[in-house]
């Protein structure tokens, strides 16, 4: 384990906190970068999937002769090319990959071609007859709850489901302690109200794409795009019953992430291909394809039930939760569940979240799974309540804040958060008192995150020249690179300039867990650190060589070994340049190299403020300007940590206002392209301002704390206070589109 | 003997008790304690949790020690994006 009990906070930085240029930058504005699909390979075949056409139906046959007799087409597979069995770990991930019996959601893919071009390809998936018997489905998740809906998968349910309950849920979990009631029984006013938020997209812009090669001999390699590519090998290893060590894997560039690309899609489908064709097979997804059948967050219905005084203290809290993740089990209801009152300081607090499948496709992570939506409900009614009573809603959060101390709503005793800060910070800055036009409103929310760590390897290689080049294991996608390169200059005391930061393939390093859970800057950071510290005192030994002195008589200071003092005897100071010139006559080449299960990651908090104008006659809410506050430990290259907060913040704003998943009575996803699911551009955006705040996260020598998940937290709720402030309608349901704010404003009464 | 929390739904496993006591002075021997203790349990341990060890979330790593006065509570598998 890798907790540091001694953050060098005190410490003053030379690169940390500075803004260096991004290393990646020149290649991605001159279009250099390789991305997923720019990879090529000689004799190289074009892969399409066949996809289900139903929300759900029995597969009754397959009959692919007449496309196999096509020129042209050099392989197709269907399930029956996996393995019958597979470990239990990736027996839903499989399905979700190529259907098995039952196609489960529009979009499932039931078979996939190779073919020598996509024209080819195309036209052989015309050519699959595929015999379906259609089912009947469920997309809602309320619906999917009845006694009365189609149930995917009867059996599935854990024992954690009280008997009785209907079919497709499949986990229940309950958190809290104390007794809501005796805290309701004390409270002014309690209020009780249901939410729902839609499906929403990760919405990165590069869609999944591979390239995949299978040698006969059993050797195969896999470039993709991905936000862990150690993951796509033991993965794909595992569904096609091949060794880990046979597959190398090579992470492209990644036009984002944010948790959708933390599984597989196409990968095992692409190897599959690659293996019986005997020729590299390329695929890349279109956006309809990435819409419906990669993996958007879930769904969501919530009960909230919150009780409080009329001076603002919060005496019970209650909340329900009912998450659908599609078509297999793994909502991240838990994480909903865990986090919903997690920014509060409560005696008495319950939350019980209930797992859902329904004929979606299978849900993947989004950006602080789960928290977001559990985040809009709860924050939407201490904001009623904070309204009702008169109260400034940044008091009443403060109030009631989490600190250290505070038993935290999912069980344990926060240690030093930074919560509280976020608050002050918020109700100091100028924003929270700048006056508000006519018809405009502002409204302010908090969020929280976990944050983690993980498996991570990093090898510091020091180069004749007196260059050094740092290997990583994890895609980066926020621009962990350049704070990687930063760390490791830092420590060894050189510029920026001098090291270069490369992603290296699952040979070249061992196990890296995925780029998710904010963990990058603070995990793969930390072992970066060691290994430049691993590298200096090989750097000291070898000078103590030089010197004929005792390596513990030579210290690391300013890029170079020196004396530890006069007693050492007087030696003029040996650079970083100097050590490794004479690398060959001192023992070898120098590296530093660590790896590390880096846990203990700390927590994090934010706040948001945003001010918003309703158009009466349109219900168009526009966002007028915002705010983030969060605590970032110690922000290594603060542009990006802005970047974070920003991105996060645009996200959650295209949650709030425009974006869900729509589907038809028949089951079938109505909107699967960006003219239909809006994502925010540039012109319907101010300008993100952002507060970093640096308490420092004893568990990182540098007391980094994690920043990529939390910023997607507060936005959903923060704009529905804020609309609630501008046009007195709370609006319950998200997103909170044209249509639907147009309604509310007619119905002229709070609530829809 | 070290207490742990657990969270509310597995309470069914243990007796009605959100508050267990087992013999462990590192996290291997929390996770093999509470499986032989409450074999109820044993299918969420092998679905996977995490453990927060005075406040700090703790997922693998059998061998982070636990003083018997450590507070320790149960969680689901915490997943990120």
């Amino acid at each position: 384990m890798a907790l540091d009990k001694n953050p060098e906070t005190a410490r003053s930085f030379k690169l940390v906190g500075t803004r260096p240029l991004r290393p990646d930058g020149i290649d991605k504005v001159t279009g250099r970068a390789r991305f997923g699909a720019d990879m090529s390979a000689p004799g190289m075949l074009v892969g399409r999937v066949l996809r289900s056409p139903h929300a759900h139906a029995r597969i009754v046959s397959i009959d692919t002769s007449r496309a196999e007799a096509l020129q042209g087409v050099k392989a197709i597979v269907t399930r029956a090319d996996f393995p019958a069995e597979v470990p239990e770990a990736v027996a839903d991930i499989l399905d979700n990959c190529m259907a098995g019996r039952t196609a489960f959601y529009d979009g499932h893919a039931v078979a996939a071609v190779a073919a020598s071009s996509a024209a080819v390809a195309r036209k052989a998936l015309k050519l699959i007859e595929v015999t379906y018997e259609i089912l009947p489905h469920v997309t809602d998740v309320d619906a999917a709850m009845r006694p009365d809906a189609p149930v995917l998968h009867p059996g599935r349910a854990d024992e954690s489901v009280p008997e009785g309950t209907p079919g497709n849920v499949i986990s229940r979990v309950q958190y809290g302690h104390g007794d809501p009631e005796t805290g309701f029984a004390e409270a002014d006013r309690v209020v009780e109200r249901s939410f729902r938020t839609a499906a929403t997209h990760q919405g990165y812009i590069e869609p999944h794409a591979c390239l995949a090669t299978m040698g006969a001999d059993g050797q195969a390699d896999l470039w993709c795009c991905t936000q862990g590519h150690y993951m796509v090998r033991g993965t794909c290893a595992a569904i096609l019953g091949i060794e880990a060590g046979q597959l190398r894997v090579t992470a492209s560039e990644i036009g984002g992430g944010f948790g959708g690309k933390t599984t597989v899609f196409l990968e095992p489908v692409a190897l599959a291909l690659a293996r019986k064709a005997g020729r590299p097979v390329k695929m890349v997804m279109s956006r309809e394809e990435v819409l419906r059948a990669s993996g958007p967050t879930a769904s969501t219905s919530i009960d909230v039930k919150i009780g409080m005084t009329k001076d603002g203290r919060i005496t019970g809290a209650a909340a329900e939760l009912r998450y659908q993740g599609g078509a297999y089990p793994g909502s991240p209801v838990e994480m909903g569940t865990m986090s919903a009152f997690a920014p509060y300081d409560l005696k008495n607090v319950r939350t019980v979240g209930w797992d859902v499948v329904t004929n979606r496709p299978k849900q993947a992570a989004y950006r602080a799974p789960g928290a977001p939506m559990a985040a809009f409900a709860v924050e939407s009614v201490v904001d009623e309540l904070a309204r009702g009573f008169g109260l400034d809603p940044l008091d009443v959060r403060l109030k009631n804040a989490a600190r250290e101390g505070t038993r935290s709503s999912y069980g344990p005793t926060f240690p030093a958060i930074g919560l509280e800060a976020t608050l002050r910070a918020a109700k100091d800055h100028p924003h929270w008192s700048a006056p508000l036009g006519e018809g405009q409103g502002r409204g302010v929310a908090c969020g929280f995150w976990f944050n983690f760590g993980g498996d991570t390897c990093v090898s510091l290689n020091v180069n004749p020249d007196g260059t050094v080049s740092l290997s990583e294991g994890n895609p980066d996608i926020g621009g962990s690179r350049a704070s990687m390169t930063m760390m490791a200059a830092e420590e060894l005391g050189i510029p920026y300039e001098q090291v270069r930061t490369v992603i290296a393939d699952t040979a070249s390093l061992g196990q890296n867990e995925v780029t998710d859970g904010s963990r990058v800057t603070f995990a793969v950071g930390l072992a970066t650190i060691e290994a430049a510290r691993a590298a200096k005192r090989v750097m000291c030994e070898r000078a103590a060589m030089v010197w004929g002195i005792d390596p513990e008589a030579v210290i690391w200071e300013d890029g170079a070994a020196k004396p530890a003092g006069p007693n050492a005897g007087k030696f003029e100071p040996m650079t970083l340049a100097d050590i490794a010139a004479i690398a060959s006559n001192t023992g070898g080449p120098i590296a530093g190299h660590h790896e590390v299960n880096a846990e203990g990651a700390g927590v994090s908090f934010g706040t948001h403020i945003v001010d918003t104008e309703i158009d009466r006659d349109t219900g168009a809410v526009k966002i007028l300007r915002y705010t983030v506050f969060q605590d970032a430990g110690c922000a290594v290259h603060p542009a990006y940590v802005e970047g974070q907060f920003q991105g996060g913040a645009v996200q959650g704003i295209g949650w709030a206002l425009n974006e869900e998943y729509i589907y038809g009575e028949d089951g079938v996803l109505q909107n699967p392209g960006f003219l239909d699911y809006r994502v925010p551009v540039a012109s319907d955006l101010p300008m993100i301002d952002t507060m970093i705040l640096e308490i420092p996260n004893p568990g990182h020598p540098y007391g980094v704390r994690g920043v990529g998940e939390t910023p997607i937290v507060p936005p959903l709720a923060a704009i529905a206070n804020s609309v609630a402030d501008a046009a007195g309608i709370r609006m319950t349901d998200l997103p909170m589109s044209p249509p639907k704010v147009l309604a509310a404003l007619q119905a002229g009464a709070a609530g829809n | 003997m070290v207490k742990v929390r657990i969270w509310g739904s597995l309470a069914a496993f243990t007796g009605d008790r959100t508050e267990v006591e087992v013999e462990a002075g590192n996290l291997r021997e929390l996770l093999d304690g509470l499986a032989a203790d409450f074999p109820g349990l044993r299918p969420q341990l092998d679905r996977g949790v995490s453990v927060a060890i005075d406040g700090r979330v703790y997922n693998d790593s059998w061998f982070t020690p636990i003083e018997p006065d450590s507070e320790v509570v149960l969680l689901s598998r915490l997943k990120g994006g």
